[in-house]
């Protein structure tokens, strides 16, 4: 593929070294269904440094979640295929056996999810939980696995863990559960951890707490995140580096501050200016016109071009992603002429941003 | 009970006064208050927004609002009326003017009826002119949503989440409302769709002359689109006040908390880093602390806080706040 050239030399730089932890190059998905195949993704080219913390961002149904879910190759029956590689530490896990996938799941990379309710078991204790990932994983004895546990939940917070180490899930409070997910995840000490929405169940004081919690174990224990979401305040908040997704592709991956300040893809810029926060109160809210495409009909080209009020001529041509210098890359042909609004433009008279200024 | 919110009612829409929303819990030992002891004004015309975390008794005061649930004490007045003192026949045909909308509009649509017919069905039901005016009606509030009058023939699983939330919208348009509930109604719409439908709702209420109570956790939503927030906390307002005052000059400690965890997508660089990170989580509903209710996360909490609920009181002009030491440099007691 001509794209990947570029792209791969790009990442490196973006990445901070060549030595990226994981390197996705052409990654899709593709699912039988009644209705035939459907492409679900296509082209994912990314990389993670080690201890990098990595936002996908992106709307329902653009393809965030099962490319996390793929990296772990945790992907539903009707797999019809899936193109690419996912080269982790030296194993490309996109053509790995299931043995090795197994040795790699929860040990090397680790995973959480939104609701941690329906992660938990409920008949078993949060204790048992956690200890069992690292009894399958490193077969240390039970006692040795218990010591383990309890200083696990100490360093996510749980107060009283020696009282709280023998609760069932259900004795515990929602942000307690996902520091609970939190504590089994990362037992085993992984290299990736893939976050997906792990806040969005959460309420905003919670959420507060949780965010901090994982930024600061990932840089204590330099885990890379992997963070899926579709709030971009989290993003900006949580990750150095943020990757857009739009039916599918990625479209965007740039430092989280450039691409909040000068966004250079026409849907990020879109998204940023229909979030309430950077809009002037009371005032109309920008809107991106249309909606996503049906994945049974995919147009050709700029996937975004429907919706694009910048686009022209051209534009049903197949798009690569581009390097844009200084790390970034973005899946627009346009992007050099294009001067797009980011979050800054509208920040002077936005109610939150406001509240920035005052102590 | 203290002079909550005595602020002027001659405009009030809808007058609460010392509403009590109680719960039986399952096994019936225990009274849940989820609304314990508010007052407030909702005046002709604005948009009042109630923001909370999950358990705060939100979406409670929404419903009894418009009488989908019935106050355990105190009193809810439309138009200075207690509309429970009337009679069936009455009451049915004045809760046309207070409607509600929902958070999921898939749960919200019978799947089995076609757009049309649940946009028809509230006339029917009301029995409201002729069949041929009940069609024009649905079809102008079809209209008014933006949405293309052929739609009226799909199920709403042929539609997207955000034409389903228009859908929504015009069925509680149909009867012509004086006000509109709205709890949570963009929290299930994706980002690109959420600012479209928070247009709609301001284009609505300009052109009809709507008022709403706009319930939601989402900041950055009820900060734009209301002109007064009132701050829920456990069952009780900590703060209310005009949204310009609650959200850049916050008086109770909690608001200025709950404002700080927002996470903002801005740069590192104008992000400044004055994060108040509250500890452990809201108490249980069942066994609420003594006093203020919030003291058990409050970093400032005094010994009088557990001893004494704090008065409602109009600190600066019509901006109420329920914290002992509100008006203290950085809440110090003396």
């Amino acid at each position: 593929m001509a794209a990947a050239e570029p792209a791969q030399r790009m990442s490196k730089s973006a990445a901070g070294g060549p030595q990226a932890l994981m390197s996705v190059r052409g990654l899709g998905i593709r699912f039988k269904t009644s209705h035939g195949i459907w492409q679900a993704t296509r082209k994912i080219d990314f990389d993670i440094a080690p201890g990098e913390r990595v936002g996908i961002v992106g709307e329902s149904g653009c393809g965030k979640t099962i490319t996390g879910l793929s990296i772990l190759r945790l992907l539903p029956n009707n797999l019809a295929g899936l193109d690419g590689s996912i080269h982790f530490d030296g194993t490309d896990l996109a053509s790995c056996s299931t043995r090795e996938m197994r040795a790699i799941r929860g040990r090397r990379i680790a995973m959480i999810f939104q609701e941690p309710m329906s992660a938990l078991d409920p008949v078993f204790t949060v204790g048992h939980q956690i200890a069992e990932t690292l009894r399958v994983h490193t077969g240390i004895p039970r006692e040795e696995a218990r010591e383990r546990t309890l200083d696990m939940l100490r360093r996510v917070g749980i107060a009283s863990p020696v009282r709280r180490i023998d609760d069932y899930p259900h004795q515990l409070s929602g942000g307690m559960r996902q520091r609970v997910m939190i504590a089994a995840s990362l037992i085993c000490g992984p290299q990736l951890l893939i976050a997906d929405e792990p806040t969005t169940a959460l309420d905003v004081t919670v959420q507060a707490q949780i965010l901090e919690l994982l930024r600061d174990l990932s840089e204590t224990s330099n885990t890379a995140l992997m963070l899926i979401t579709h709030d971009l305040g989290v993003v900006a908040e949580t990750c150095t580096r943020m990757i857009t997704m739009y039916a599918g592709e990625v479209i965007e991956d740039a430092a989280v501050d450039d691409a909040l300040v000068r966004p250079l893809h026409p849907y990020t810029s879109g998204l940023l200016r229909s979030l309430p926060h950077l809009s002037p109160r009371h005032g109309k809210l920008p809107s991106i016109p249309g909606r996503v495409p049906s994945i049974m009909d995919m147009p050709n080209g700029c996937r975004f071009r429907a919706r694009c009020p910048h686009a022209v001529a051209g534009c049903e041509k197949e798009q690569a992603l581009l390097d844009a210098g200084d790390g970034r890359k973005v899946r627009c042909s346009r992007f050099r002429e294009l001067d797009l609004a980011g979050a800054l433009q509208h920040a002077a008279t936005a109610p939150i941003a406001a509240m920035v200024a005052s102590p | 009970m203290m002079p909550q919110a005595a602020e002027t009612s001659r405009d009030a829409i809808v007058s609460v006064r010392d509403l009590q929303v109680g719960f039986q819990t399952t096994d019936g030992r225990a009274v849940v208050k989820a609304v314990d002891g508010v007052s407030f004004d909702v005046r002709r015309g604005e948009t009042f927004g109630i923001i909370g975390e999950s358990g705060s008794g939100k979406t409670t005061i929404g419903r009894a609002l418009v009488f989908l649930l019935k106050p355990s004490d105190g009193a809810i007045l439309h138009n200075g009326v207690d509309p429970l003192a009337m009679p069936r026949r009455q009451f049915q045909s004045h809760r046309r003017d207070y409607q509600i909308i929902f958070q999921d509009p898939n749960a919200a649509l019978n799947p089995r009826m076609t757009i049309l017919s649940s946009v028809l069905e509230p006339l029917e039901l009301a029995r409201a002119g002729s069949k041929a005016e009940r069609l024009k009606r649905a079809h102008e509030a079809m209209d008014r949503v933006g949405l293309a009058l052929d739609l009226g023939e799909r199920y709403p699983h042929q539609l997207s989440g955000g034409q389903k939330q228009r859908v929504v919208i015009a069925r509680a348009l149909t009867l012509r409302p004086k006000l509109i509930v709205c709890d949570e109604v963009v929290a299930a719409l994706d980002m690109s769709i959420r600012g479209d439908v928070l247009n709609l709702f301001a284009e609505l209420q300009r052109d009809l002359g709507l008022t709403y109570v706009f319930i939601t956790h989402d900041l950055a939503v009820v900060s734009h689109i209301s002109e007064r927030i009132a701050v829920m906390y456990l069952g009780r307002f900590v703060e209310l006040g005009p949204t310009e005052k609650v959200s850049e000059r916050p008086l109770h400690p909690y608001t200025k908390a709950l404002l700080s965890a927002e996470p903002r997508p801005l740069p590192s660089t104008m992000r400044g880093d004055h994060r108040i990170v509250l500890q452990g989580e809201i108490p249980s509903p069942i066994d609420p602390p003594s006093g203020c209710r919030f003291r058990t996360r409050c970093q400032y909490a005094q010994g009088v806080c557990a001893e004494k609920t704090p008065d409602w009181r109009e600190l600066m002009p019509d901006h109420w706040v329920a914290c002992h030491f509100a008006d203290r440099p950085n809440y110090s007691p003396t």
